[in-house]
């Protein structure tokens, strides 16, 4: 908990959090960086493989290769949300199944499932971006940002 | 009858004459199944939404408990129920189903005691003979609310609990054979500050304690009267730091009859990081498991100090912290 909110609690509050905080079961977070140090790498390698099978026998190059190699893991991803399989991965593996694009896929496919029963319009079309909105909002405006910061730097001489 | 502060001691002891636990396939699997009534294999119980089979288990509930009591739907008079669906959707719904006067609750995952105190209190006060109290939660439809869709990738840390998809009742009368409801304490709102919905054990231990505390003191009676004192849903985490709590207030606690429903329900291999939660779980394990133990002769006397987070998924995105409440109902033999 940040400082900021510390403040506000009363003396006896801050005495119960630390008192609480002492008998919780922590994150374990060597063994989660591991876990997704791992899946994340696996799924990145499956994701090269896609690219190099597309570029050494379907004729594409380094840079087209990506898409079709994206679509595959995103398919995949948004099967195994449907099939109940993907949160149970994704519990042990943490961030290695978040980060890749197989989570990005995952956001928007179980959000759908979810709202499946208040109708198309309103419960899937509606919900579908309920939890990647955010990540989509947040993505374009970095990108902006960084690229604010591009310009201006080469701008100046840099670059 | 008041006594002390905030409880309430039923001088006509109303008589649980039925009581009745839904579960899903979860606590099918679990350490209590064989005491509940009816165990569905299906999250959906052939319904087409969770909010759908939330209600159709506290229906089943309300059925089973009337039937039990070879009862009609028309003897009952007045039904009291809570749910954490907003609006209690389930528990309204399933009353337009009943026909029968209807006072809905809500305590959060507390629900269950509320509505079994105010029940013995309406009896005890002579304004009814025969009042369903019930409770229900849906681990799909509360996940679904509260947190993420259900299939939604993210890690849950092992401060987490799991609701339990079960619906509780019970019938209470005047007169008859059963368990009977001898007093009740009614709780405070306490808030020690914990913001994270992903840690509401330690939420709730204060309110727990302070609940205990006061039934205790209140009715100047010593731990030991009770062969088991149960909390509704504090899970490992909770459960150790109300212990703790007790034993720095000097309260003296026997640690072999203070337990937790959220502990007992599930067994331990099943991945339930802390335990489970949800007004079910309180109302099952206690209707179930415990009201079943009384009737074998295991058990005289039990305290149930159901535990409720009094938080809405609006309040925690703004940064509020959690208030919490629990109420305690002591029913012996």
């Amino acid at each position: 908990m940040s400082n900021k909110q510390t403040k506000k609690l009363t003396p006896a509050q801050q005495q119960y959090q630390k008192f609480s905080k002492a008998r919780e079961p922590k994150r374990k977070v060597l063994r989660n960086t591991i876990r997704a140090f791992l899946v994340g790498g696996f799924i990145c390698t499956i994701g090269q493989g896609l690219q190099w099978i597309f570029i050494t026998y379907f004729n594409f190059t380094e840079i087209t290769a990506g898409n079709p190699a994206t679509a595959i893991l995103i398919i995949i991803s948004v099967l195994l949300t449907g099939f109940g399989v993907y949160d149970q991965i994704a519990q042990w593996a943490g961030a290695g199944t978040i980060i890749p694009i197989t989570g990005f896929a995952n956001t928007i496919a179980s959000a759908s499932i979810e709202h499946r029963s208040e109708g198309y319009v309103l419960g899937v079309g509606g919900n579908m971006f309920k939890l990647a909105g955010s990540v989509i909002a947040m993505g374009v405006f970095s990108a902006f940002v960084v690229a604010l910061l591009k310009i201006t730097i080469q701008w100046l001489g840099g670059m | 009858m008041l006594k002390g502060h905030q409880s309430w001691v039923f001088n006509s002891k109303p008589v649980i004459l039925s009581s009745a636990a839904i579960g899903g396939p979860f606590e099918g699997k679990g350490n209590v199944a064989e005491d509940f009534d009816i165990l569905h294999e299906d999250l959906w119980l052939g319904q087409d939404s969770f909010e759908k089979a939330e209600k159709k288990l506290l229906e089943e509930a309300c059925e089973k408990v009337i039937e039990k009591a070879k009862k009609k739907k028309e003897d009952i008079q007045f039904f009291i129920s809570g749910d954490l669906m907003n609006q209690i959707i389930s528990s309204s719904f399933t009353a337009r189903t009943l026909g029968a006067p209807f006072l809905g609750i809500f305590g959060a995952c507390s629900s269950s005691m509320e509505g079994l105190a105010l029940a013995s209190l309406l009896i005890d006060s002579n304004a009814a003979n025969y009042i369903i109290a019930a409770a229900c939660s849906h681990n799909a439809s509360a996940e679904k609310q509260f947190r993420y869709p259900t299939e939604y990738g993210s890690q849950k840390p092992p401060t987490s609990q799991w609701t339990v998809t079960g619906a509780g009742a019970v019938l209470l009368s005047k007169n008859g054979q059963g368990p009977r409801v001898t007093s009740a304490t009614i709780g405070r709102v306490v808030d020690m500050g914990i913001s994270d919905p992903f840690n509401m054990g330690s939420a709730m231990a204060p309110a727990a304690v302070d609940t205990i505390e006061a039934h205790f003191r209140d009715l100047n009676i010593d731990p030991s009267y009770y062969d088991l004192i149960a909390t509704g849903d504090l899970g490992q985490v909770g459960h150790r730091i109300a212990c703790d709590l007790l034993t720095e207030h000097g309260f003296k606690m026997p640690p072999e009859i203070f337990t937790d429903c959220g502990i007992l329900i599930y067994k331990k291999d099943q991945p339930v990081m802390a335990g489970g939660s949800g007004c079910g779980c309180s109302a099952t394990v206690t209707y179930g498991h415990f009201l079943n133990r009384m009737r074998r002769g295991e058990l005289k006397r039990i305290l149930i100090v159901a535990t409720g987070a009094l938080m809405s998924p609006m309040s925690y995105q703004q940064k509020e912290s959690i208030p919490c409440i629990a109420h305690a109902v002591s029913i012996e033999m």
